[in-house]
């Protein structure tokens, strides 16, 4: 049953000095990634706590300086390691942004499949992880085996199951067949049973919801004033997301609903990020029948994208057109402008601000990332609640460390 | 000194068995999770990975072997020591087969005729819980105190429903024996197992065993989650291995017991009873025993790999709130029926009404408490599967 709110009294003064100071990481089996926690505890209770970032540092914000449009995305993959595609297509919506490049239906589609993908893909792991972390092992193991699946299906359309670097701009590295589709679809179908499964597993386990219910409440109020998005901020009741608010990709097309719950405690954000599922799956099984046919990248009208490999092989132009894009001091033009695009990654609002100096570089690339905001947020939702739901409340807000530090 | 070769060699076969089966359980363990979890479990080591538990008992001997600095060595040493040694004496008056109809140099039971069998396997597995605390306060490391602290209040919760549901069998057969136990149970046809009179007893019992064992959903002492490994977080190489083979055959020796107490120790009807007298009548008795226990154990097993673990204050609240006056009130009934000589049958539907009444009450105090804090609380008024449709 859950704890009341212990008294806890002012960890500053004098007199507190039967508290402990506890290193919750980098090195723990719960900090899913490198992460730190000083947590201050009297007895069982946590008093505070402070998140550290800064292990995983690697100047990624600082490479996008240095690599152009189309490489940098290699760079986004690896901020969210979960999600991969999701980055990719934040990063290129905000780069079509700048540029002005509206995408053909058929790459908005592709790209809206896989990104509901990677919806499922973060959201299994987070489940799990949670799962894991308090204990139940098997249910980790039940999502990972389907991980494995979107792996394969990411594999199969990019070359690569996990950091795919799959887009560029205007398009994607390759077009999809059908072989692909069929893929997805038959993913969509063996994944219901195991959503199912997992419900059954957890959703109404006693243990289960006795560990998580009224833990870490997290209020709509704080969460618009600590500016939290995506299932988080939806399950404190705050009804937000980019994929209605802000419509991108193939979404105004598709039906689907935003899932939302009032509870704001960590059970609250396990019944979002299942249901969530649920309605990307829906998504997905929509946009997998009405992918439209046509080419997938832009280059018919624009040359910013590599032209397709008879026109290079055949054509002077088509040839002249794929050197003016790969060739380090050639590229197309772009504006002498600022923009900031945003898009619903699995984790909340993923978001990128450029700055274009006119070449295919950005002046400055400045990330958006979900996880460095909910993992401020972390010593408000644990103070007073016990050490045993430090790893309950981590595990439900998904903080990966790469995205942290940039 | 015929007497003394006989119990010597039957120590030095329990002890082998129970330290070779233990590193077999692990096995098993891996397998049994492996299955569920719809992966292959350790396979490279001999055909179905079955030499896996010798490569991990060499590789816990030649492992560098570290005692933290500034820990204290003494306790640091004796602590694994204690845990094995007390979890392995509590064997001696456990009987693992009949007691009377087998050949004469064969026994069953290492220690035969304790009158206080029950008493002294109490006291002995509760001692193990200082291997727990000294191990977890000598490695000088936060994390492992705070694992032997949730040991200790754990244990000392634990130990009291557990002792009072057997209670209950020992007023029902009038005493603390357990090859007298057995008897009695046998005696009386399969009808007579202490499961149909004392079902709620049985419940108790076994969660409790869960509890004194470190299993999950009780392991919090060790929690890796929370705990990186909870009391034994400096242990390595084979200080490491003998927790591990205190643990397991701690989780044996209730799986025998849970067995002998309430499920008819070595007795079956038609296969096993004591009027059996085919040849190699005891050989079966003791396969039956045996297969009972494993089953228990195995149960064990697959309670750890599908529910999750307890937070501290709701396993003390299990404990005090549910265990404990659940205990009472059947040691209570027990007693009743026995002062009073009625029908041993009146105590399964006592049972059976104790169990939904404190459950009723559990339930019914949940939702007032959720109604409560629902009330205090603005923006949590609606529960958050509230028209999902799960």
């Amino acid at each position: 049953m859950p704890l009341e709110l212990a008294e806890t009294s002012d960890p500053g003064a004098a007199d507190q000095e039967y508290l402990w100071t506890l290193n919750f990481g980098p090195q723990h089996p719960a900090t899913h990634t490198t992460l730190r926690l000083v947590l201050t505890l009297d007895g069982e209770n946590v008093v505070d706590a402070a998140p550290h970032i800064g292990y995983l540092h690697s100047g990624f914000e600082k490479l996008g300086e240095y690599l152009d449009f189309n490489q940098y995305v290699t760079i986004v993959d690896r901020m969210n390691y979960i999600s991969p595609i999701a980055n990719e297509l934040s990063w290129h919506h905000t780069v079509e942004k700048l540029l002005g490049i509206e995408i053909t239906p058929r790459c908005k589609y592709v790209r809206t499949i896989l990104g509901e993908l990677m919806r499922i893909h973060d959201h299994l792991l987070n489940v799990g992880a949670v799962a894991l972390d308090l204990g139940a092992f098997t249910a980790f193991l039940y999502a990972f085996t389907q991980r494995e699946r979107i792996y394969d299906i990411a594999e199969y359309a990019s070359g690569q199951r996990f950091h795919s670097s799959y887009t560029r701009v205007g398009g994607v590295l390759f077009d999809v067949n059908n072989d692909w589709a069929e893929k997805v679809r038959q993913f969509v179908e063996g994944f219901k049973p195991v959503h199912a499964e997992l419900h059954r597993l957890l959703t109404r386990n006693r243990i289960f919801i006795d560990r998580t219910k009224g833990i870490g409440v997290l209020t709509a109020e704080d969460a618009i004033n600590m500016s939290v998005t995506g299932p988080l901020a939806r399950a404190s009741g705050v009804v937000r997301d980019l994929r209605k608010d802000e419509p991108y990709l193939a979404y105004p097309d598709l039906d689907f609903k935003i899932v939302c719950a009032r509870g704001g405690d960590c059970y609250s954000r396990y019944v979002v990020r299942m249901q969530e599922m649920q309605e990307s799956l829906k998504i997905i099984e929509q946009a997998v029948e009405n992918i439209p046919a046509g080419p997938i990248n832009v280059d018919a009208v624009t040359d910013i994208t590599l032209p397709a490999k008879p026109a290079v092989y055949r054509s002077i132009e088509g040839l002249i057109q794929h050197f003016e894009v790969l060739m380090p001091n050639r590229g197309y033009p772009v504006p002498l402008d600022e923009g900031y695009g945003a898009t619903e990654s699995p984790n909340g609002e993923l978001g990128f601000y450029i700055v274009g100096d006119g070449t295919t570089r950005a002046y400055r690339a400045r990330t958006r990332p979900p996880s460095f905001i909910h993992f401020a947020i972390f010593p408000h939702l644990i103070r007073g609640h016990t050490l045993s739901d430090v790893v309950a409340v981590l595990g439900s807000l998904n903080i990966i460390a790469a995205e942290l530090d940039r | 000194m015929a007497d003394l070769i006989t119990t010597l060699l039957t120590i030095a076969v329990a002890v082998g068995a129970i330290l070779t089966t233990v590193a077999y359980l692990i096995l098993l363990e891996r397998k049994l999770s492996a299955w569920m979890q719809d992966r292959r479990g350790p396979n490279r080591v001999g055909p179905f990975g079955v030499f896996q538990p010798l490569a991990d008992g060499l590789k816990f001997l030649i492992k560098e072997d570290v005692i933290p600095a500034r820990a204290d060595k003494v306790m640091f040493l004796a602590a694994p020591c204690i845990g094995l040694l007390t979890t392995l004496l509590a064997f001696a008056v456990v009987p693992f087969g009949p007691v009377n109809d087998q050949p004469a140099y064969l026994r069953f039971i290492i220690a035969p005729h304790v009158d206080i069998g029950i008493v002294f396997i109490f006291a002995v597995t509760s001692l193990a819980v200082y291997g727990v605390i000294l191990g977890g306060w000598a490695s000088n490391n936060k994390y492992s105190a705070l694992g032997s602290l949730r040991a200790s209040a754990q244990v000392i919760s634990y130990e009291i429903p557990l002792g009072m549901s057997v209670l209950g069998v020992a007023l029902l057969g009038g005493t603390l024996n357990l090859e007298n136990v057995v008897a009695a149970q046998a005696q009386g046809g399969f009808w007579q197992w202490y499961i149909w009179t004392q079902p709620l007893a049985a419940l108790i019992f076994f969660t409790s065993a869960l509890a004194e064992a470190n299993r999950l959903p009780f392991d919090l002492s060790e929690c890796e989650q929370e705990l990186v490994g909870g009391y034994h977080t400096e242990y390595s190489a084979m200080k490491f291995a003998l927790f591990f083979l205190g643990e397991y055959t701690h989780v044996i020796t209730m799986s025998f017991l849970t067995v002998i107490l309430f499920f008819g120790g070595w007795h079956f009807p038609w296969i096993a009873t004591p009027g059996s007298a085919y040849v190699g009548a005891w050989l079966v008795k003791v396969l039956v025993l045996l297969s009972k226990v494993f089953s228990v154990i195995v149960f064990i097993m697959l309670i750890r790999w599908t529910i999750p673990r307890f937070r501290f204050d709701q396993l003390m609240n299990l404990s005090w709130k549910a265990l404990i006056p659940l205990s009472l009130a059947n040691m209570i009934a027990v007693m009743t029926v026995r002062q009073f000589g009625w029908n041993r049958w009146w105590l399964l539907p006592i049972s059976i009404g104790l169990f939904c009444f404190v459950g009723i009450i559990g339930v019914s105090a949940k939702r007032a408490e959720i109604r409560h804090r629902h009330g205090a609380s603005q923006g949590a008024g609606l529960h958050p599967l509230g028209g999902a449709g799960i």
